[in-house]
């Protein structure tokens, strides 16, 4: 079993800040066409992190021309050059799935403040 | 009858890694060898040429007298479990040498022989995905029965094969055609892509295809 932590270990990336449910990230994607690599940033809130080692993904969600988008990312996974943490957001519960049902004002996540 | 070259191995449990190109992929990892020669076998001495391999050491009051004065001829101690492979050619290796996981390469593929999950006497529902009856509207007693088995006069008897319920699992499998993703000599640990039979711990034999 240590053989399986330690690949996973090797296989895991540190560099990752520490968000939460409610926070709006922009990941930076890296995408290779062909021969070229270029960055493509997507911003929104993230409604879910699946905790693991090396299967664990957060979904990050965003309305884009009216249209919810949602996409889940390996939180380990090489094709993410980083993530960047735009704000806290201050919510009571870790899925936010309710936010797929409200539009406009109503969507928007509080910040979250120091005490 | 001829098998190609192989080493005998544990299969420690499943996990996820992050390819070269940066794709997850489903890998079973395997503890294997290293794995002593414990007879060479020839077509002048045996009538056949073929290799025994040994794997997990054992203590001497877990092996009986004759496997100790057979165990002793190669010097490298007493182990568990021994597995014989039938060879087109003379062996090149030597009595006593040690086969490792550095035989194997990450891109080749690999065939993985081991004793599949025993699951006990079994119905036909799930043995064999068979449908089974209707809950309500009238059936008795027969929710998960086989149903009809065959004809009648004609062919007078139930063909060999039909599935019915029995014993499932616990039988030697051979998975084909998987991909070595990682080697590491280090651990004496194979990845293999995808799942291996057996159970954790099981005793499965990788050979090259």
């Amino acid at each position: 079993m240590d053989i399986i932590r330690k690949i996973e270990q090797e296989n895991m990336r540190m560099d990752m800040p520490a968000f939460r449910s409610g926070d709006t990230v922009k990941v930076h994607l890296r995408i290779v066409e062909g021969e070229k690599e270029r960055i493509q940033v997507f911003q929104g809130n993230v409604i879910r992190i699946k905790r693991g080692t090396t299967n664990a993904t957060f979904t990050v969600r965003k309305v884009s021309d009216g249209v919810g988008v949602e996409r889940i990312f390996p939180l380990n996974s090489p094709f993410i050059d980083h993530v960047e943490l735009v704000t806290q957001g201050r919510v009571r519960r870790s899925r936010l799935y309710y936010l797929r049902a409200l539009k406009g004002k109503a969507a928007r996540i509080k910040p979250r403040g120091r005490f | 009858m001829a098998e190609k070259m192989g080493i005998l191995g544990r299969k420690l449990g499943m996990t996820r890694v992050f390819a070269g190109d940066g794709a997850a992929v489903a890998v079973t990892v395997i503890e294997a060898g290293p794995c002593p020669v414990t007879q060479v076998k020839t077509v002048q001495t045996d009538g056949y040429n073929a290799l025994q391999i040994a794997l997990t050491a054992a203590r001497e009051k877990h092996v009986t007298k004759p496997l100790q004065g057979h165990f002793a001829k190669a010097g490298k101690g007493l182990f568990r479990h021994l597995h014989e492979i039938r060879l087109n050619g003379e062996p090149e290796q030597q009595l006593g040498q040690e086969l490792t996981v550095a035989m194997f390469a990450a891109g080749e593929v690999v065939k993985v022989t081991g004793k599949s999950v025993g699951k006990g006497y079994q119905g036909r529902m799930r043995r064999w995905n068979f449908a089974g009856s209707k809950d309500t509207h009238g059936c008795e007693k027969v929710h998960r029965n086989n149903g009809s088995v065959g004809n009648n006069t004609f062919p007078g008897h139930v063909f060999k094969g039909r599935k019915m319920a029995g014993h499932w699992g616990n039988e030697t499998v051979t998975e084909t055609g998987l991909l070595i993703v990682d080697v590491r000599p280090e651990d004496n640990v194979i990845l293999v892509k995808g799942s291996v039979p057996g159970p954790k711990n099981g005793l499965v034999l990788i050979r090259k295809q």
